[in-house]
This record gives C-alpha cells, structure tokens and sequence, in this order.
C-alpha cells in the first residue's frame, strides 16, 4: 500500500482518563475513499479514537495523521479537511433546518449553494421542513440533517460517530445507503457503530474491545478468519441447554444469540457425527425437543471469539 | 466579515427563540427599580406613630403637630400608658412612639429642660435611625421655635445638619448606582457564560471546534449580543431612575457610558472566563452566582457601607469590579462630580478588563481538554 493511498493512519495510540485506560496501543489506517467501521459495544473507545482523529483531544503517546497532517502539530489544516458527527446530536434545536445548514456553511466559509449538489440526495426529504426548529424533527430527519451540515463543506474524510445509534430500523438502512452514494464521490468515511451487523456495510472494519482493537480486516476477512466450528441451537428449556452444554469439556464457548444459542467448538473436534453425539449426550440429561446445525459465524460471533481469545 | 455576521445574528436568534430569557433579561432591571425604589425602601414615610401626652399643654401639642404635619408621620393612636404604647410597638402597629413627660410646658418654662421620649423598633437597626433621625430634628426645630417663643432668645446651640446630594436621603440615590452594577454584571458575566457552556454541553461545541472557525471569533460572536442588551438595560435604567423615581443625572452622562462600557468589558471578559472554567449550565450558573452575585450584592457597598466592614472584607471588597463601578457611577450620577474624580475607579476596572480578558483568551482551549 502506498503512503498517498492512506487517508487515515494511526500508530500505537494510547489514551488514559485518569487511571482508566481508554485506548491501549490502536494502530489501523484507513484507505482512501474506503469506508471504515470501528465496531465495538458502548464504552470500547470508539468516541475516544474519534476525539483524536477529530483533533478534539490529545494521545497520551502513539501518533495519528490525516491526509498526511499531524493530528497534534497540523490540527487547524486537519479541521479545514474533515467532517465530523458526534454521537449525540448536536445541532442548533432552536434554529430552523435551513438556518442550521447556512450556519454551519458558514463556519466553514462555504455557501450552502457551494456544495449543494454533495447533499442533494439527504436533504432533500428534510428540505420541504426547512423552517422547522431542529429540535422538532424525527430521530431519522436529525440524522439527515447533522449529515447533510458536516457534508457542506465536501470534506476529504468524513468521521460518523455512532451515526445510527436511536435510530429506528427503516432509518437506518436508509443511513447507509447514504453513506454508499457518498463513497462514490470519493470521499474516506469512518463511522462507528454498536451494531454488529451494520459491519458487513463497510469495506474495512476494526474490532475494538476495552480500548484495544480485536481485528482489522474487511468483514469478510474477519470471518474467514473465524477458527472455530459454530453449531446454532434451539429448543424447549432455552436455559438449562445453556447451563448443560457449558459443563461440557470440548466445548470452547456457549452465548445466547437472539431466539438461539451459539456453541463455538474447535475446528478439528467437530466431525460429521458430532451433532448426533451431542444431541445425545443432551437427551440422556433429558431435553427434548431441541434442533442443533452447523451455522456461518456472523460478525458478531468473531467478535465474541477474538475478545475470548483476547482475556 | 460575513461571516462574523452570521455568528452574531444566530446568537441573536438564540437569546429571541428562548421567550423566557429575553422576557427575564429586558424586565429584570425594570422589576428591580421598582422593587427597590418603592418596596425596599429605607425612606421614611408615613410612619405611624403612638403619642402620649399626659400634659396636654400648647407645646406638646405643637410638637405632635409639627411632627405629624408632614407626610413622614402620622398619628396612629394616643395612649395613656406605657404599657399601652410598648404592646402597640410589639404588635408591629406602630413604628414610632412619641411619650411627653407630665407637665411639659410648665417644666420647659421653669427648668429650661423637658424631657420628651422617642422609642423605635430596633429590629430593623437602619430603619429605626432613620425614623429617630428625622424625628429628632423636626421636634428640635419645634422646641426651638417654642423656647424662642418663651425665653425670647434663640440661646441654645442646635446642630444644623445639612446632607448633601441627597438632601430628602431617598435610598434611590444609593440603589440606583448598586441595582446598575448589578444587573450589568449579571447580564454580560452570568448569560455570557452560560450561553458559552450551553454550546459544550449540547455538543455543539465539539462540532464547532472541528472547523476553521477561530475560537476568538465564536467568544467575541457570543458577547456582541449580550454587550448590545446590556446598553438597552443601562439605557432602561437611566430612564426609569430620571423619570420615575427621581435621580438626576447630575454629572456628565458622556462619562457615565464610558464607566459603564469599561464596566461592561469587565463583567463579558469574567463570563468568558466562567465559561472556560464551568462545563455545565447549571455549574456556569452556580460559579456566577457565588462568585459574582452575592460579593456584587453585599460586598460592593451596594446595600452594606464597606467602610463598617471587618478588614479583611473591606480588603476582599477592593477587588470586586462591581464596588469600583458603583463608587465611579455614584460620584459621576449623584454627586456631579468631574472625571477626575473618578480616574482611580475607571483605571482599576481597566486594569481588571486587562487582567480578566487576557486570563479568558488565555484559558479558552481549542480542544476539549
């Protein structure tokens, strides 16, 4: 990979508030044009590396560059080149659409007109609203709207923090095929989410866990790089399954995953009869009626194992 | 340039979008004035007053006119003991009691000397002297006229006491420079700051700091409304004193602005800082309130004359912006007095200006941290 191909590089950042460790030696970079996701539950330091790369707040140790500019030394030409969505929302809930968007143009020294055709696409479902008071729009039209205001500018890279987060289902699909169509203008977009499956809409993500980052990889890579066996199951007493299978030795973790549980077992253990052997050894406990098959591992369930492997 | 515009005018939109705010900043000095000029007052007036009189005789019958005559006091009841007039003055029925001796004329033309007792009710210390005061020298000039009527001689050395600028001592002389420090203080330091951190704890801020803007530009954007309100209170308060309660602008109204913008500078550069050190509203409003509201309160010799103070408040009042500003628009407003009357108090809120507005230019961090 070539030096001008990076568009974001972060090298052994580190970040403590207080005694608590909040980022503990992150090293990524992020191509251009690529659209990067840091997955990762609440309080993994997902807001923390943004801060950084947003030039918010300082590493304790490690670097960060944008476009080539020191997250330190060359912050204010890195704030002229970024856009930035912070997790909450932070718009102007007293001032209408309109007079957000022009405010926020004109701290950028931009007309709105500039850049319109970059937003067009987002603001136009919020654009017949634009006299309304921000504060009275719906989850979804808040999001469109602090989009299309961190867009004005036509930023090199653009940082989404938590964007779908409180977001009704509808909206997000919606969100992220916004985020497609900005792709296509070339612009490197890095956003964080808590939703597992929202991974799989990136090119590239990082797995962080604890302020550490589990995996780096495009999703598909991170799943093939799964090294357990998967097994899904489900059946009449959801709860002692659970409690039974994880007294079993060969098994390497058990997790409830939605209406079903997730048994990983190592690769080499698993064989074409395993699944009759546990369902026997299941049925001498007395369970009935229960279902067990090989499934793919989703995002979710590699993060579940590199965090294991991690402890 | 245009774009300072957009700033200003959207910080504008911020403080006429909140109804409650703008109601509070535009009728806040108006509600005080009143307040103070007719509720709190110090003023004697109407003052009721329990006489008794044993002798009933031509001059204390004079003296209860006279006394009663103007619209300072007037007769309550008469009593005939005591006991009667101490319950009327414990029932808060009364403010005055006026008791003659037995014999009073009589005493007077014989001895020279009658006695004639004033009581107050001491609970409220600086009402009582005002009301013993202004008794006491209506019934000297009264005395006087009766022993000139008598002894045919005016012999008896009575102070003339005279007070100057304020000759009716109307407390509005004394609140009008104080209710001025105050609400410019609290308008330009408490609603700058809080207008700041409202911006970090909704998180504006963060989305402000990562852009090109330059932090002077978003602080100085912030106090350009909040300087314009300020003119509009100072200029209320101007009218409202002049017109309503009386207060003459006797000194030059020219230097009176130029106090109170120096004034003004002072208190927005202390709501910078505030807002610099406070992260939320409600901490922004709590650090103004003890750090500025109550010294400006009680400190500034707005309600309290410094000069009884222990030492170490009178020390710690030296620095109150607000005790300086009070003094200068006092000497300008109601004594009259020229310019370089007031150089040491426009110097040392200039001094302060420098001080606070370097100390908040300094401490705005264009990070988070």
């Amino acid at each position: 990979m070539k030096n001008s191909d990076i568009s974001v590089e972060v090298k052994g950042v580190s970040k403590n508030y207080s005694s608590v460790k909040a980022l503990e030696d992150i090293s990524l970079s992020v191509k251009k044009g690529e659209m990067f996701g840091l997955i990762g539950p609440d309080g993994a330091g997902k807001s923390t590396l943004f801060r950084i790369l947003t030039t918010l707040i300082l590493p304790d140790s490690g670097t960060a560059a944008i476009e080539g500019l020191d997250v330190r030394q060359d912050y204010k030409s890195i704030r002229k080149i970024i856009g930035y969505m912070p997790g909450r929302f932070s718009l102007y809930g007293d001032l209408t659409v309109q007079e957000n968007l022009s405010f926020f143009a004109s701290v950028f020294g931009v007309k709105v007109s500039d850049n319109y055709s970059l937003i067009e696409n987002i603001f136009k479902d919020i654009a017949p609203f634009g006299d309304r008071r921000a504060s009275r729009l719906s989850g979804g039209m808040k999001q469109k709207l602090a989009l299309s205001c961190a867009l004005i500018h036509k930023p090199s890279v653009l940082f989404l923090d938590e964007p779908t987060t409180g977001v009704d289902p509808v909206s997000r699909r919606e969100f992220w095929q916004m985020l497609e169509r900005l792709k296509t203008d070339g612009i490197t977009i890095v956003v964080s989410t808590s939703y597992m499956d929202e991974a799989l809409l990136c090119d590239r993500v990082a797995l962080i866990k604890e302020g550490r980052v589990l995996s780096s990889d495009s999703p598909r890579g991170v799943i093939d790089s799964y090294q357990n066996t998967l097994l899904a199951i489900w059946g009449e007493d959801m709860h002692s399954l659970l409690k039974d299978i994880r007294s079993y030795g060969e098994i390497k973790s058990i997790y409830s995953f939605g209406q079903e549980h997730h048994i990983a077992i190592d690769k080499n253990l698993y064989n074409i009869n395993y699944i009759d052997s546990l369902a026997k050894k299941l049925e001498a406990t007395g369970h009935r009626n229960f279902h067990i098959k090989v499934i793919a591992p989703t995002i979710e369930d590699c993060y579940m194992e590199f965090s294991a492997n991690k402890n | 340039m245009r774009q300072f515009y957009i700033f200003v005018r959207k910080e504008f939109l911020h403080i006429f979008r909140d109804g409650r705010s703008i109601l509070i900043l535009l009728l806040m000095p108006v509600v005080q004035i009143i307040l103070f000029g007719f509720a709190l007052t110090n003023e004697v007036k109407n003052v009721k007053v329990a006489i008794m009189d044993p002798s009933r005789d031509a001059a204390t019958t004079m003296i209860t006119e006279r006394l009663t005559a103007g619209e300072y006091f007037s007769p309550y009841m008469m009593v005939s003991t005591e006991k009667d007039s101490d319950a009327l003055l414990k029932r808060g029925e009364v403010s005055l009691i006026l008791s003659y001796s037995e014999r009073f004329r009589e005493r007077l033309m014989h001895t020279g000397s009658a006695r004639l007792g004033l009581t107050a009710d001491g609970t409220d210390p600086n009402m009582a002297s005002s009301i013993i005061l202004y008794a006491s020298s209506i019934i000297r000039s009264a005395e006087l006229e009766i022993s000139g009527k008598i002894f045919n001689s005016g012999g008896v050395a009575i102070p003339n006491v005279r007070l100057l600028y304020n000759p009716q001592m109307k407390s509005s002389y004394n609140f009008v420079p104080g209710v001025m420090g105050l609400i410019l203080m609290l308008i330009c330091a408490m609603m700058t700051s809080i207008s700041i951190v409202r911006e970090k704890e909704t998180g504006t801020m963060e989305v402000l700091l990562v852009s090109p803007v330059r932090p002077i530009f978003l602080i100085l954007s912030k106090a350009v409304p909040y300087f314009v309100l300020s003119m509009v209170n100072l200029t209320t308060i101007l009218f409202l004193s002049v017109f309503l309660l009386g207060v003459p602008v006797t000194g030059s109204l020219f230097w009176l602005v130029i106090v109170s913008l120096v004034f003004i500078f002072v208190s927005l550069s202390m709501g910078l800082l505030i807002s610099s050190i406070a992260s939320t509203q409600v901490a922004a409003m709590l650090i103004s309130g003890l750090v500025l509201m109550m010294p400006v309160m009680l400190l500034s010799g707005m309600i309290y004359p410094i000069s009884n103070m222990p030492d170490i408040l009178q020390v710690i009042a030296q620095f109150i912006p607000a005790k300086w500003y009070i003094e200068a628009v006092r000497k300008l407003m109601i004594q009259g007095l020229p310019l370089n009357s007031v150089l040491t108090e426009l110097s040392v809120l200039l001094v302060m200006a420098a001080i606070y507005l370097t100390a908040s230019l300094r401490s705005f961090k264009d990070r988070l941290q």
